[in-house]
């Protein structure tokens, strides 16, 4: 079977030749089936977010080939790119036009991919169907199709950028952090969503979480990286068995204790 | 100081204000073409000052050669878009600066205007037929068919940009100003965006240069310089008096798009009001550049003064 994702020796180094030299990827691999939901946790400068930013094409990569469902995008642009793929990042702001209204962000995502022309922006029988969409999230959104996104929360900004990401059916969903901006409850609940997106999608998806928990509770598989390289890969049963304690381990034995202070963060 | 009040005669400020209203509605259409790129693509476009002399240049040049004064309009329009699109491909294909993009290619066009013109400055007959708009016009008996005329043409843009903007590639546009990173997730090419935005918008100034070089019966290749600073004049005045009566409409951006006109229109009554009260005309510009400053700095200093006031 072939796969959905498929990274080959990804390398990337970012402000190369000066006194920030940092090397962020460092020959990253790793093949997604389709409708795998990879959670990827790390220490800070891992290269989670790098991982993720490498694939949606926001910066050329030094080295390697990213391809999706066969197709290979390594040299395509951002925007080229997008048809493939399903964003959500860390921060709400970045994934909706906050002076344009619910309804006209949702018909941009609606037309990922596609040749945008000089039809009018929406069609009513979009909209009808936006309504729809937003009703299922149960957050009352369904009645404020023409306010601004920028008026809404933080967690409803989220939420929309989640059924944006979804509109199309991206062969990839990148979901970058997407919950450490807001509160422990609209967190849950954005995951929940996440969760149930996914699954009535049937996408494949991958999640980068600071929260162990989380990256154990959600996803079929998961990866930890380090110093720009997955050192970790698990998957099914052996997964669903993980504990907290075991991820920590794991990432002690891999630095050598250096991780003392990342441990601190990471256990909440 | 009473002999100042003496010598101050109302009817002289009265009958200014048609000529000015005319060359506020004029501007306004350059005006319209600065909100698009000021607050839509959120650029601020420095190209204006060479486009508005660009198609004042190539109305009064065509004209002189025989074309029809309306047909002329159509290339000074096509005329500012081709120097949007310099700036664009600046910006977007060679990574350099938007302010100073539109700084580029305003030098070049004033050499491009001085060749297209010959000269500094040309005219066109008095008499010519046919012009879309004109000084003589408004102290004619028929003025009020000129200004009819003349809103008429204001209107029909304002719609002409409504219905752009509400089209998939206008909202693609929209987006890019709003929120770069989001539109580019959502697979708009915003280099494509930017350059076409850019174009637009001083299509817009091209025409508002042709139109206002036929109401003066000529042309100068200094006619754009501080152009930039009074669309910015019209748009901010627009939006601190016309904002929040067009917030909240069903049509909203049609009646903000609107409002620009009339901020360009009070633009130029106060231009004629400093004049009124004997202000040198040399220091037009000055005033110019401190509508703009105080326009712009009420907002903010109303938000700094109202957290100050939430915290006691």
């Amino acid at each position: 079977m072939a796969y959905m994702l498929e990274l080959r020796n990804l390398h990337k180094t970012f402000n190369r030749g000066t006194i920030n030299e940092k090397a962020a990827l460092n020959g990253v691999e790793l093949q997604l089936n389709p409708g795998d939901f990879v959670t990827i946790i790390g220490g800070n400068g891992a290269g989670k977010s790098t991982t993720l930013n490498a694939i949606a094409g926001v910066w050329p990569i030094d080295q390697g080939a990213i391809t999706v469902n066969g197709v290979e995008i390594t040299n395509l642009s951002e925007h080229k790119r997008a048809s493939y793929l399903g964003r959500v990042f860390q921060d709400p702001m970045t994934g909706t036009a906050a002076t344009m209204s619910i309804e006209e962000n949702m018909a941009i995502a609606a037309r990922r991919g596609e040749r945008r022309g000089l039809g009018w922006g929406i069609t009513k029988k979009e909209r009808k169907m936006f309504q729809e969409q937003l009703r299922e999230l149960d957050l009352g959104l369904e009645e404020r199709l023409s306010s601004k996104v920028g008026l809404l929360s933080g967690g409803q900004r989220q939420a929309i950028t989640l059924l944006m990401a979804a509109l199309k059916e991206p062969k990839l969903l990148l979901l970058d952090e997407h919950t450490a901006a807001l509160d422990p409850k609209t967190a849950a609940k954005v995951l929940e969503l996440s969760d149930k997106i996914i699954e009535e999608h049937h996408l494949t998806a991958m999640m980068v979480t600071h929260n162990m928990k989380d990256a154990i509770a959600h996803g079929n598989r998961l990866v930890m990286m380090h110093e720009g390289r997955i050192i970790y890969d698990v998957d099914g049963e052996t997964k669903k068995k993980l504990k907290v304690a075991d991820l920590l381990n794991k990432f002690e034995e891999a630095s050598g204790g250096e991780f003392a202070n990342d441990r601190m963060m990471l256990a909440n | 100081m009473m002999a100042y009040f003496a010598a101050l005669d109302p009817m002289n400020f009265l009958r200014a204000l048609p000529g000015n209203a005319a060359q506020g509605l004029i501007w306004g259409i350059m005006a319209l073409g600065v909100y698009i790129t000021f607050r839509i693509l959120d650029f601020a476009d420095l190209t204006v000052d060479g486009t508005l002399a660009t198609g004042g240049a190539v109305a009064v040049m065509l004209i002189q050669g025989g074309m029809h004064p309306a047909a002329a309009l159509i290339f000074s329009t096509a005329a500012g878009m081709a120097g949007g699109l310099a700036t664009g491909i600046l910006h977007t294909a060679f990574g350099i600066p938007g302010i100073l993009s539109g700084i580029l290619t305003q030098i070049s066009l004033y050499s491009v205007n001085l060749r297209i013109m010959g000269k500094a400055n040309q005219s066109i007959g008095i008499g010519q037929k046919g012009l879309v708009a004109s000084i003589r016009f408004v102290s004619a008996d028929d003025s009020y068919l000129f200004f009819l005329k003349l809103i008429l043409i204001c209107l029909v843009l304002v719609a002409v940009v409504y219905w752009m903007f509400g089209t998939e590639i206008g909202s693609a546009i929209r987006a890019t100003g709003c929120n770069e990173q989001m539109a580019r997730a959502q697979g708009i090419n915003t280099n494509m965006t930017k350059v076409l935005a850019l174009m637009i918008s001083n299509g817009l100034v091209g025409l508002s240069g042709g139109v206002y070089a036929q109401y003066q019966g000529s042309a100068d290749v200094n006619s754009g310089r501080g152009a930039i600073v009074i669309g910015l004049a019209a748009v901010i005045i627009s939006e601190v008096i016309f904002g929040k009566l067009c917030a909240g409409k069903k049509i909203a951006f049609a009646y903000t798009l609107s409002a620009v006109f009339a901020g360009a229109i009070l633009y130029y009554a106060a231009y004629a009001l400093v004049l009124w009260l004997k202000m040198p005309s040399d220091y037009m510009k000055l005033f110019s550049a401190m509508v703009v400053a105080v326009f712009l700095a009420i907002p903010y200093l109303k938000e700094r003064y109202a957290v100050k006031r939430r915290r006691n």
